[in-house]
């Protein structure tokens, strides 16, 4: 198995069998459901709380309350915001943040007593006059509320913007808004946890071991062995599982409170309360133009909506200091606080929503200019990175451009507005592209007397085929067989990993990886008595200047049972994370092409095909790669087309919190999707040659689709989703 | 979720008697009614099962139409040939509802006493809904409503019924047989559900007790179709949906049925354009104008002015869609 081969995902058996265990298929002995009672008002105090009806019914056994739960340690004052989510813990006081935020928690012998005893908790409250974000006031983000404000920057300036725009020929000023969108993973969140002595074991299902460790240590003031985490199997994550949120964090206060262990999984309803979603944003953006087409000033002021007790940004302004060549950049991030849960990353963060508007902005600018946008693209091809004017790690978007205008047929595509019966076809396209970021991580590779190895690293696999990757960058470097070679992941035990968000799994963790076998195959090599530097592998087998001898009988010979190597993957300075190798700044890159049909007389739009070609460094298994790509395009489509959270603007709540009531696309809705990655190997970031991908396939989607409906019927829609009566007002 | 009692009917005789207890409700398929009792819409003290009750699941021909027993499951119902070649309206209606896995298991009877898909109706933890808890107001009139009513609504609720078989049923001038130990009922599908002007807290006028045992269909309508208008291609319930019956002598209309879905608390029929589009050819230009008399009597909501076009181009297009089919 190496590098480049196509493998299917190694947990495929045990998830479609149904015998994968997640968090909440986790029972202990003695163990407690957990149930919240969540606020019925968006703001305001808890007057008083009345348990003796749940406390009557039968299995129900504590109903907990802020009087109830333990304060946290002091050393919870030095967690940063995030990876703890928010410091505002429900059930520590009596403020309402928003509604569906925890004021009482039941504890029962079965999960039907709990759910029974946490509706019949009698709450009162005051309720207080509640701000809806979408319509309060834009402000710049205070840096002492959490620290998103450290993640980038709220503010970048490169030349004068304002002027170079204003002198500009060709102008365009448009503002784009998109709506709050709940993830929604397959799986919702579930965390069950027990102590025993000083020490909790939690198993939950999130993107970042670490993260939850080190975030109970903080809050119960404990060592790091106090605390085992465990997140084997994660149905999903798209972001709500990326940071700690608080019921993380009041499962084990329970378990301690009441001795046993504690064990909740949140409804789908409690998933628009309890974790976060991807923000309302509001973008303007300014483009100055000379006849040409070469951008002359870019300026792109973002507002996101966040809740009252942290500033959480989405930093969207980042792909246009960071897509096209431009002297004169302005960007500048605000946020807007209301009574909402606080809202997190969602695939894809920042580009995401960024590529929205600026892909839109730059159609825009296409048609004033009579240009074709392809050729817009081209003309503002940054070939070093704008912001700081370096040069890039590694950049093929060009092929891709090429590529991808082949594939589609993008040169000889029919007139946008043919007709198709009743449907109008148009064509659009967008860039897609994420910045890269990388994480410390740890791994270590070992490799048996039977001739199989195993990697271990804490690294959380949310069925992306992390661990499919894993195993097989390890059997590349020991040139062992798939079936060779196994892998433990998402246990706090085994050596640390980075998280699995921002695309940065492979990068980070696949490197430590890389380095604990290419460790492991040194040692080999000296025990063969070979120079590490000069041996290959083959079949199972060290091989050395022709002569080939079988791994096993190497171990056997020297007498050891096993060989073991650790890697790290150590980012710039040694800090926590960086944005790709020093002076060499690092994103992956492409372009999606779509066609898409209108029925403008019925407000229909419809997706008939679409291609993305992706310049994204060496890609380690084909088959996982398309699976992120063409999942990232269809979650582009439903942005485009269909998601949507909206908050009842009297009752401050979610208008429907479940998939019954919010459009997510179906299998009908998607088309064959042509996707293709240009060849390329990116020497700087490493000794895979590898990038992120995850986000990336999701960029730039909603751009296009908008684009293509212009081209189809004329209608510009900046306001998304793109849904009938946009496209019936048109 | 209360606790309630379960009792198998082993006939049509025995759900009756047992449907008689206090708080009972029929379960048949039970899409609905499980998914109600999880949410808390409903708690009924017991639980009647109809899945043994036979004889109730046919498929027949009767004199001049066909009748579908109750408990013939969807899909079975659009895939019965007599359906498919003599009603494909309702067959189009039926294949258009909810997902495959449902409609293997949702029966015909269960589909029009399902109740309004409305966000505020459906919520969790309850929120002011005349429906929900009679007297309580109405969350979506001053909330978000635009995928609500353009017809015949009050101010006490402005929901829209959501099933598609209905719609189709109204067209063809279907009626539901019921069966009751003080008597059963032909109620024809078109005042089967209950406007807010009637009744805001009601869905429909079955009685306590009163089982549903079929529905007739008087005779074929071959040029007919079905169209349902949604955001996604599958697995969602209608923004707009329309139902059309055409009689045709040559190229023109010689008799026309039409009814749109999810745009009152029941299928609307078009009753005024059903007269002027007599004699019409069904591309004439005229059919738009003979479609707008029924639509002097919308009164849409501040949020739901676009379902009117909406609408009247739906009502266009399934006259054509009729009279090609
Ligand atoms: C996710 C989802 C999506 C859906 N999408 C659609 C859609 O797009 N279009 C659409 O039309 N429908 C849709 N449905 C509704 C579905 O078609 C209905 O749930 C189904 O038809 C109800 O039939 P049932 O047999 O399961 O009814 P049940 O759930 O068993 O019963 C529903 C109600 O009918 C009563 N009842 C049932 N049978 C009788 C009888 N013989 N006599 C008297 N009362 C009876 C029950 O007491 C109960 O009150 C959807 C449902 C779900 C869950
Ligand atoms: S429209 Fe009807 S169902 Fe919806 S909230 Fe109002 S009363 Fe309830």
């Amino acid at each position: 198995m190496a590098i480049g081969d196509i493998i299917t995902r190694v947990d495929a058996p045990t998830k479609t069998t149904g015998q994968a265990i997640y968090a909440n298929d986790v029972n202990l002995r003695g163990q407690l459901y957990a149930a919240f009672v969540g606020a019925t008002v968006p703001s305001g105090r808890i007057v008083s709380i009345d348990p003796a009806a749940a406390l009557a019914i039968p299995g129900v056994v504590r109903v907990l309350t802020e009087a109830d739960m333990p304060r946290p340690a002091p050393s919870f004052a030095d967690l940063y915001v995030p990876p703890l989510a928010t410091r505002h813990i429900p059930l520590q006081g009596l403020e309402i943040a928003h509604e569906g935020e925890p004021v009482a928690m039941v504890l029962a012998e079965t999960l039907e007593a709990a759910e029974a005893g946490a509706r019949a908790v009698d709450v009162v409250y005051d309720a207080a006059a509640f701000t809806d974000p979408a319509l309060a006031e834009p402000v710049d983000p205070d840096p002492g509320r959490g620290d998103y404000s450290f993640l980038d920057i709220a503010e970048f300036e490169k030349g004068d913007a304002a002027a170079a725009i204003a002198a500009a020929p060709v102008r365009i000023a448009r503002t784009y808004t998109q709506p709050s969108r709940h993830s929604n993973p397959m799986e919702p969140c579930a965390v069950i946890a027990e102590w025993s002595g000083g020490r909790v074991t939690i198993h939950d299902t999130i993107q970042h071991v670490a993260a939850l460790q080190g975030v109970i240590t903080g809050v119960f003031g404990l060592e790091m062995d106090q605390v085992h985490v465990r997140s084997i199997h994660c149905g999903g994550g798209f972001g709500p599982k990326g940071f700690i949120w608080p019921h993380q964090i009041l499962v084990p206060m329970a378990a301690r409170v009441v001795g046993r262990p504690v064990k909740l999984a949140l409804t789908r309803a409690e998933m628009y309360a309890l974790v976060g979603m991807q923000p309302h944003m509001v973008q303007e953006v300014e483009l100055g133009a000379d006849e040409n087409g070469r951008l002359l000033g870019i300026s792109h002021i973002a507002s996101n909506e966040t809740g009252v007790t942290e500033d959480y940004i989405e930093f969207s302004t980042v792909p246009s200091r960071t897509y096209y060549a431009c002297d004169a950049i302005y960007n500048r991030q605000y946020i807007r606080r209301g009574n909402v849960t606080l809202p997190t990353y969602q695939r894809s963060p920042a580009e995401g929503p960024g590529s929205w508007a600026l892909g839109s902005a730059m159609d825009e600018l296409a048609r004033e200019l009579d240009m074709d946008p392809l050729d817009l693209r081209l003309a503002n091809y940054a070939d070093v990175e704008p912001s700081s004017g370096e040069p890039w790690s590694s950049k093929m978007l060009r092929e891709a451009y090429e590529m991808g205008a082949e594939r589609f047929g993008w040169r000889n595509r029919p007139a946008g507005g043919t007709r198709d019966g009743h449907w109008r076809l148009g064509y659009g396209m967008a860039d897609s592209s994420q910045g890269t970021q990388r994480y410390g991580s740890s791994a270590r590779v070992r490799l048996r007397a039977d001739g199989t190895a195993v990697v271990e690293s804490s690294f959380s696999d949310i069925g992306t085929g992390s661990a499919t990757v894993m195993r097989q960058i390890a059997a590349d470097i020991l040139g062992l067989d798939e079936s060779a070679v196994s892998s433990r992941e998402g246990d706090s035990v085994l050596p640390e990993a980075g998280p699995t968000w921002a695309s940065a799994t492979v990068i980070s963790t696949g490197t430590a990886v890389h380095r604990a076998a290419t460790e492991v195959r040194g040692r080999l090599a000296r025990l063969a008595g070979w120079p590490a530097d000069a041996v290959g592998v083959e079949n199972g087998a060290l091989t050395h200047e022709g002569e080939a001898r079988p791994i096993r009988d190497i171990l056997a010979e020297a007498g050891v049972s096993e060989v073991s190597g650790d890697g790290t993957f150590t980012p710039n300075g040694g800090e926590f994370s960086d944005a790709g190798p020093e002076g060499f700044p690092s994103r992956v890159f492409g372009v999606i092409f779509v066609e898409v049909a209108v029925d403008p007389e019925l407000g229909l739009l419809r997706l008939r095909r679409a291609t993305g070609v992706y310049s994204a460094g060496r890609i380690i298994n084909p088959r996982t790669a398309r699976s992120q790509m063409t999942g990232g395009i269809i979650w582009g489509w439903g942005m485009a087309a269909m998601e949507q959270s909206r908050l009842d603007p009297v009752l401050g709540r979610w208008l429907s919190k479940d998939l019954a009531g919010v459009a997510i696309p179906t299998n009908a809705d998607i088309p064959e999707l042509d996707v293709a990655f240009v060849d390329e190997f990116d020497e700087r970031s490493g000794p895979l040659g590898a990038k992120g991908i995850g986000e990336l396939g999701a960029t730039g989607v909603a751009a296009a689709v908008a684009n293509a409906v212009y081209d189809a019927i004329g209608l510009r829609v900046r306001e998304l989703p793109i849904t009938p009566e946009k496209i019936l007002a048109g | 979720m209360r606790d309630f009692s379960y009792a198998r009917a082993g006939s049509r005789a025995e759900a009756l008697d047992l449907g008689q207890a206090d708080d009972a409700a029929f379960l048949a398929g039970g899409t609905e009614l499980i998914n109600w009792m999880r949410i808390g819409i409903n708690a009924p003290a017991r639980v009647i099962d109809l899945a043994r009750v036979e004889g109730l699941d046919a498929v027949e021909e009767i004199e001049g139409g066909v009748r579908i027993g109750a408990l013939a499951r969807l899909n079975d119902v659009a895939q019965n040939p007599l359906i498919a070649e003599g009603y494909p309206v309702l067959s189009h209606a039926i294949l258009r509802a909810a997902s495959a896995q449902i409609r293997n298991l949702a029966t015909i009877g269960g589909n029009p006493v399902q109740r309004v898909r409305c966000p505020y109706f459906r919520a969790n933890e309850g929120a002011p809904c005349n429906k929900r808890e009679p007297g309580s107001g109405c969350a979506a009139l001053n909330g978000i409503h635009d995928r609500h009513a353009i017809f015949g609504w009050t101010e006490d609720c402005v929901a829209v019924h959501p099933a598609d078989p209905p719609v189709a049923l109204a067209a063809l001038d279907a009626v539901i047989v019921t069966d009751h130990p003080e008597g059963g009922r032909l109620i024809p599908v078109r005042e089967f559900h209950v406007l807010p002007s009637q009744n805001p807290a009601w869905h429909d006028v079955l009685r306590a007790g009163e089982l549903i045992v079929g529905i007739e269909l008087p005779a074929p309508a071959p040029r007919s179709a079905y169209l349902k208008i949604r955001e996604r291609e599958s697995y969602e319930y209608a923004t707009v949906s329309a139902a059309a019956a055409l009689e045709m002598d040559g190229g023109v209309i010689r008799r026309a049925r039409v009814a749109l879905g999810s745009v009152a608390m029941r299928p609307w029929r078009l009753v005024a354009a059903e007269a002027r589009l007599a004699g019409l050819a069904p591309d004439a230009p005229e059919v738009a104008d003979a479609i707008d008399a029924s639509f002097a009597e919308a009164r849409p909501l501040s949020g739901t002015e676009w379902k009117v076009r909406l609408a009247r181009n739906a009502a266009r297009r399934v006259i054509e869609l009729a009279a090609e089919a």
